[in-house]
This record gives C-alpha cells, sequence and structure tokens, in this order.
C-alpha cells in the first residue's frame, strides 16, 4: 500500500515538473517586452465596453496582442479575442459575419480564385465596401546560420539560386563576391521552407519573382515551390535553422531575433541594406496604393532600388466593413483600431519584431479609420 | 486445453454430446431498471455505429466533389495541388510515409513492449510491479505535444548519428539509401511513435499475461519447464489475442498521431525525386492535414484534405479488420 502511495506521489511530482517545464517554453518573447507594454499605456481612447472578436492572420498576433493590451490597460471593460488561425480563415469568418473584423497577409483578392472573389463576397456580407486597412508591418528575414558568418551581404539573384538549390555551398563564387571581406566556409547549405501554406512565403517568393525573375522562374504563392526542407510554421523553421550547421530560412523578424539567428543584409543595388524598423518602413511608404478611396490596399515594390529600403516585408491588414449593419460594433472596431493606429501603440511594436507604418500610410490610415461608420 | 481470454464456458460448447452453446433465454423481469439499463445499453452500442457510419458518409459526402474534379490519379499521384483552377492531387507520398513510419514503430514497439509486459508480470520481484507498471502507465499520459517538443529539441541528437552511420555503412541497401534531409526523417518518427505507443503496447499485454491461469504456469513448471519455456508454452500462447488487440490500438494510433509528428517532419519540396529511403523526409495524412487546415478556403481543396482524411479512416478500417479476424482464428484454433 505504501509503496503504491510513494509511486503516486512521484507520479504527481513528474506531471508537476512537466507542466511547469511546458509553461517555461511557451512564450520566449524578447525581453523587451514588458517595457513595450508599460510604454503604451497611455492610449487615449473612447472606450467601449463589451466583446469584439476578430481573427485572421498568425503573422500579425504578437502586433495585436500588444495593441489589444495597450488598449484593455485603458478600457477595462473592453474585451477584444484575437483567434491567429490564419488569414484564409480570418477573410472566411468575416465573410460569414462569424467575426466583426480580419486580420490577413495580403489585401481582400479582387480577381476570382478557387471560385471566389473575396472583396465582392465580403461587399456582399457588410452590404458595403470592404476596406483593407494596412496596420502592421512585419520584415520577413533572411536568417541563417553558419558557423563562422556573422555577417553576410545578399541580393534578390542569389537569394533567389540559393532558395532554388542552384548554389548549394556557402563557399561559392556568388555569395564570395557579395561577400569580399567575410571567409566563407565550404559547408552545404541546408535550406528550410514553410511546409504549411502561409503570407510569409507568398510575400518572399513574391519578392523573388519580383527582383530575380530570372533566377526565380517558379510561381508566387502561399505554398513554397523552391527546393529545400519543409518545416511546420515559423517556429519550426526557426528552431530547425537554429540546429543546423549551413542552414538559411525565410522567417518573420521577431523568430529571427528570438532565435538569435543572424540576419541577411540586402543589397538591392545602391548598397547593403540591414534589417531595421526603419529600413522595413522605407519600402512600405514607397509601395503603390491600389484600393480606390479608403481602401488602403498596397502593392509593395519588392523591386525598390529606393536607398536604405529592406524590401522584404509582409503588411498585414485589418479588413473592416466601411459601414457596419450595427452601428454598435462598427463604433467598437473604430475605437479599437484608432488606438492600433496611434504613433504610440505602433512605435511600441518594434520590440516584437514589427515595424510602425510609415507616416505617409499612417496618416491615410487614420483618415480611414475615422470614415468607419 | 488452453482457454483464451475473453472466452467463457459458454463459448467452449458444444461439448463431446453435441449439445448447443449455451445462450440466455433474454429473461426480463419486466422491471423498470431492468427495462431502462437493458434500453441504455443498447442505445450506447446503436449510437456508436451510427457515429462511425456517419463520419464514414460525411468524410465521402465531403471528398467525392473534390475527387472527380481530380486531375491526377488520387492514389498513385505524388503531387499535392489541391487549390486553383485544375485541383491536382495524389496521396501516394502520405501514404507511404504514414505507413513506413507506423511499421518502423511497431517493429520496435511490439517486441520491446511484450518483453516489459513479461518482464512486469513474471519476473520482476512483487515489490516492483506495481510502481514499475503505474511509472509505464505514466508514459501513456504524456501528451503528444510534448513528445513533439522533446523529439525535436532533445532525442534527435541522439538518433541523428545512428542515422548518419547506417546511411555511410549499409547506404546501398535502398531502405538506407542516404539523403539530404537533417530533421525529422521517417525512420526517426518512428521511432518517436514508438515510444509513444509503447505504453498502450505493455499496458494491455500485462493485463492479459497477468491473467494467465496459474495452473497453466505450475503444470508447466512441474514437467519441468524452465521459466523461459513456461512462458513460451502456457503465458505467451494465452496473451496471444491480447497482445494483437494491443498492436493494433498502438498501430491505430501512430497512424492517426498528428500534433508530434506535425512538429517533427520535414517535407519534402516539389518535384523531389523519390525514394525508398527512411532517412527521407516526408509528411503524414495526420500532419498534412493538421498543418494545411488554416487555410481550407473554398470547399475543393477542403475536400481533397478530407479525400486524404478519408483514406487515413480507411487505412485503420482495414488494419483493426486484419486484427479482427487474426484473433478470431486464433480462437477459432484453440478451441
Amino acid at each position: 500500500m505504501s509503496v503504491s502511495r510513494v509511486s503516486a506521489i512521484g507520479a504527481l511530482a513528474l506531471t508537476g515538473a512537466l507542466a511547469l517545464s511546458a509553461c517555461a517554453s511557451e512564450n520566449p518573447a524578447p525581453a523587451g517586452n514588458t517595457a513595450g507594454a508599460g510604454g503604451t499605456a497611455a492610449v487615449n481612447a473612447d472606450c467601449f465596453e463589451g466583446d469584439l472578436k476578430a481573427e485572421g492572420s498568425s503573422a500579425q498576433k504578437n502586433a495585436i496582442d500588444e495593441a489589444i493590451s495597450a488598449y484593455q490597460t485603458a478600457c477595462g471593460d473592453a474585451n477584444i479575442d484575437y483567434q491567429p488561425s490564419g488569414s484564409g480563415a480570418g477573410i472566411k469568418q468575416f465573410i460569414a459575419k462569424q467575426v466583426d473584423f480580419a486580420g490577413s497577409d495580403s489585401a481582400l483578392k479582387t480577381e476570382e480564385k478557387d471560385g471566389i472573389i473575396e472583396s465582392e463576397e465580403a461587399k456582399n456580407s457588410c452590404g458595403s465596401d470592404a476596406w483593407n486597412l494596412p496596420m502592421v508591418t512585419g520584415p520577413v528575414a533572411i536568417a541563417y546560420n553558419v558557423e563562422g558568418v556573422d555577417k553576410l551581404v545578399l541580393n534578390a539573384d542569389v537569394a533567389a539560386k540559393i532558395f532554388n538549390g542552384e548554389i548549394t555551398t556557402w563557399d561559392d563564387a556568388a555569395i564570395a563576391e557579395l561577400n569580399k571581406d567575410v571567409k566563407l566556409p565550404s559547408t552545404p547549405i541546408k535550406v528550410y521552407f514553410r511546409s504549411d501554406e502561409s503570407g510569409t512565403t507568398e510575400n518572399f517568393t513574391k519578392y523573388l519573382k519580383a527582383a530575380a525573375p530570372e533566377a526565380w522562374p517558379h510561381e508566387t504563392g502561399k505554398k513554397w515551390t523552391g527546393k529545400g526542407e519543409g518545416k511546420e510554421k515559423s517556429a519550426g523553421v526557426a528552431t530547425a535553422t537554429q540546429g543546423q550547421d549551413g542552414a538559411i530560412t525565410y522567417v518573420e523578424w521577431s523568430y529571427a531575433q528570438q532565435n538569435q539567428l543572424a540576419m541577411a543584409a540586402i543589397d538591392s543595388g545602391s548598397g547593403p541594406v540591414e534589417l531595421t524598423a526603419e529600413s522595413a518602413g522605407k519600402t512600405v511608404a514607397t509601395a503603390q496604393q491600389v484600393g480606390t478611396g479608403n481602401d488602403l490596399a498596397l502593392k509593395i515594390d519588392y523591386a525598390t532600388k529606393e536607398e536604405g529600403a529592406y524590401p522584404i516585408v509582409l503588411v498585414t491588414y485589418e479588413i473592416v466593413c466601411s459601414k457596419y449593419a450595427d452601428a454598435e460594433t462598427g463604433k467598437k472596431v473604430k475605437s479599437f483600431l484608432k488606438s492600433f493606429a496611434s504613433d504610440e501603440v505602433q512605435g511600441s511594436l518594434t520590440t516584437q519584431g514589427y515595424a510602425p507604418l510609415p507616416a505617409e500610410v499612417a496618416t491615410k490610415v487614420k483618415a480611414a479609420i475615422d470614415a468607419i461608420s | 486445453m488452453s482457454t483464451v481470454t475473453g472466452v467463457s464456458a459458454a463459448d467452449e460448447l458444444p461439448g463431446p454430446d453435441g449439445r448447443k452453446p449455451l445462450t440466455g433465454d433474454r429473461a426480463s423481469t419486466g422491471r423498470l431498471g431492468d427495462r431502462l439499463f437493458g434500453g441504455a445499453a443498447t442505445l450506447s452500442g446503436v449510437i456508436v455505429i451510427a457515429m462511425v457510419s456517419l463520419i464514414a458518409v460525411f468524410l465521402l459526402a465531403q471528398a467525392l466533389p473534390a475527387l472527380t474534379n481530380n486531375s491526377e490519379n488520387f492514389l498513385t499521384s505524388r503531387v499535392w495541388a489541391p487549390g486553383g483552377e485544375k485541383p491536382a492531387f495524389g496521396i501516394l507520398e502520405f501514404l507511404w510515409t504514414t505507413v513506413a513510419a507506423s511499421t518502423i514503430a511497431m517493429l520496435l514497439a511490439v517486441p520491446v513492449g511484450v518483453a516489459v509486459a513479461l518482464f512486469l508480470t513474471q519476473y520482476a520481484p512483487m515489490w516492483m510491479r506495481k510502481p514499475a507498471a503505474s511509472l509505464v502507465d505514466l508514459l501513456a499520459a504524456i501528451p503528444s505535444i510534448v513528445y513533439g517538443l522533446w523529439g525535436l529539441m532533445t532525442f534527435r541528437a541522439f538518433v541523428k548519428p545512428v542515422e548518419q552511420f547506417l546511411q555511410d555503412n549499409f547506404g546501398w541497401f535502398p531502405l538506407f539509401a542516404p539523403t539530404k534531409i537533417t530533421g525529422g526523417t521517417i525512420f526517426f518518427i518512428g521511432i518517436v511513435l514508438a515510444i509513444m505507443v509503447l505504453p498502450i503496447v505493455t499496458a494491455l499485454s500485462r493485463e492479459v499475461f497477468d491473467q494467465t491461469p496459474v495452473a497453466h504456469k505450475e503444470g508447466a513448471l512441474a514437467l519441468g519447464a524452465t521459466r523461459w519455456e513456461m512462458i513460451r508454452t502456457a503465458v505467451l500462447p494465452f496473451g496471444k489475442p491480447g497482445v494483437i488487440s494491443a498492436s493494433m490500438l498502438a498501430l491505430g494510433r501512430a497512424l492517426g498521431e498528428t500534433i508530434a509528428v506535425t512538429f517533427l517532419v520535414s517535407a519534402l519540396s516539389d518535384g523531389t525525386d523519390w525514394t525508398w529511403s527512411l532517412f527521407n523526409g516526408g509528411e503524414t495524412f495526420a500532419s498534412k492535414i493538421a498543418n494545411n487546415a488554416a487555410e481550407f478556403s473554398n470547399p475543393s481543396k477542403t475536400g481533397a484534405y478530407i479525400a486524404a482524411g478519408l483514406v487515413l479512416f480507411v487505412l485503420t478500417f482495414v488494419v483493426n479488420s486484419i486484427a479482427r479476424i487474426v484473433i478470431e482464428r486464433r480462437k477459432a484454433f484453440t478451441e
């Protein structure tokens, strides 16, 4: 009897330890996290009471979480819920009126794809135009792990060849030419890609296609079409890269930072550009607006030669109805997004691996939010 | 005469005099409690059957439209592009990965699991049996996500040298051909799955071995059998159907295991050459579906994934049926 009791206690202790270690590894947020949350308390919004539901892109999860916590610090009665279940799921739920707004890695598609036109469906569902409001800039890093190499410059052409399996070792002449003062080892290159369909893949392939059309003959899309070894989600590719000498991957900035991966600078013709909030913002500022009026869908010029602009960025949108059938919901959405687009909240996103919206775009976004009813 | 678990004296008839097997006369006292219990039991049985059939119907109904639009052969193609104007998808790769990984898991887990069960019931000192058994059961209580994380972070480093050794020395053998995959190979996933299903095999086998009639064991020993001979002639034959059932349950889990596998697999890029190597990557049915569930953007694409799910369903079903048949035949043989 006493023996089985001892074993039961042992079992309890073991489960407890497991539960604890699970907690510990849950949130590898950077140290700046708490400081960022503290700095955003100064949100002055006209608070609403009740629930607001949103769903969509996981790429903006940390950003919107930050915005939500800032908003709820100011407005204790507001309850905002964001489900990071993926852009496709978010748009689907938005069209089905299950959520009040959607987060998406790409603007609503205006041409038919898979049998539906997203923008039309959204318009029908809203009973008014649906707007794409760029809100979060998530730069995509080309992260690598090569022993002895802590500075690396790539251009679109070389990057495309690496990710297409044409360049297979780190001491390849093409890489060496861009990195004259770096001693490159002969380690084979291991490419990791996202095995799930993702907006990060879509934006990265769009960049390769736009900036190096010859070296990247594949289609662009959410599904990876290059070479390499697939890993699940951002965390998967980041972990795999961290654990393998000679590895390279494309991953959201925050994951590269959290996993302490080295990131390549991009040379688009006017010198190597490191990935910073500022350099990523520059690319967004040069983007062309393709939506009309307050629909701020952007077309990012990935092939930009603008000096100091880091070209691989992912802009996530909040997709909203321009006029909500329920005026109360409209007010809630407006109030929250206003706070999200404010300089305070945008500025605090840098600690989460996002870049704030550049001033030109932010002004337009604020104007559009004001027009929501 | 040997007996089989779950078989009562009623099953052993007809006896030598040709009597009919014993059956109840379905007598009921007609009291409320009697009727309620009978009704509840029947209802539960019907619900389970209905649920399985409805799941099959659901899978079929959702999968059929996608299957009719498919421009590739669903069973033999390696392409997976279910979206777009011309959906093209085939499951060959998932089928291979799923079956290969599960087979490795079974080859490792069943012998070890049975050995552990034999140790716990026949060899271990009395004071050790209970605590050791609960430890093994605890292994079954670990959530699969923990196995996934552990496999990825810790266990991988131990298996890698083994894989390297096999590739270097036995690379001429098609199953061990060298590949470029660094992460979750089929071989590695098989090993992790083996650890995950081990407690299932062990726990159930332990139960049946424990049921071996003492008379059988003592009889064997009295005839001069060593302990191993006693196990071979009394315990193992008695427990065989139970071990088979346990293995099939375990195989069911291995085939359908999702989260841990999703964590570990290395997906292959489009157009990778086919290889039989166990050191190749590849996705299983379950991991492929789980990994892409967020992007089920339209019915035809969803249908393609559901069709893949249907294959997994059928696969598990077939495996279970085979197990049933084996157990039935075994029963007939011992009678």
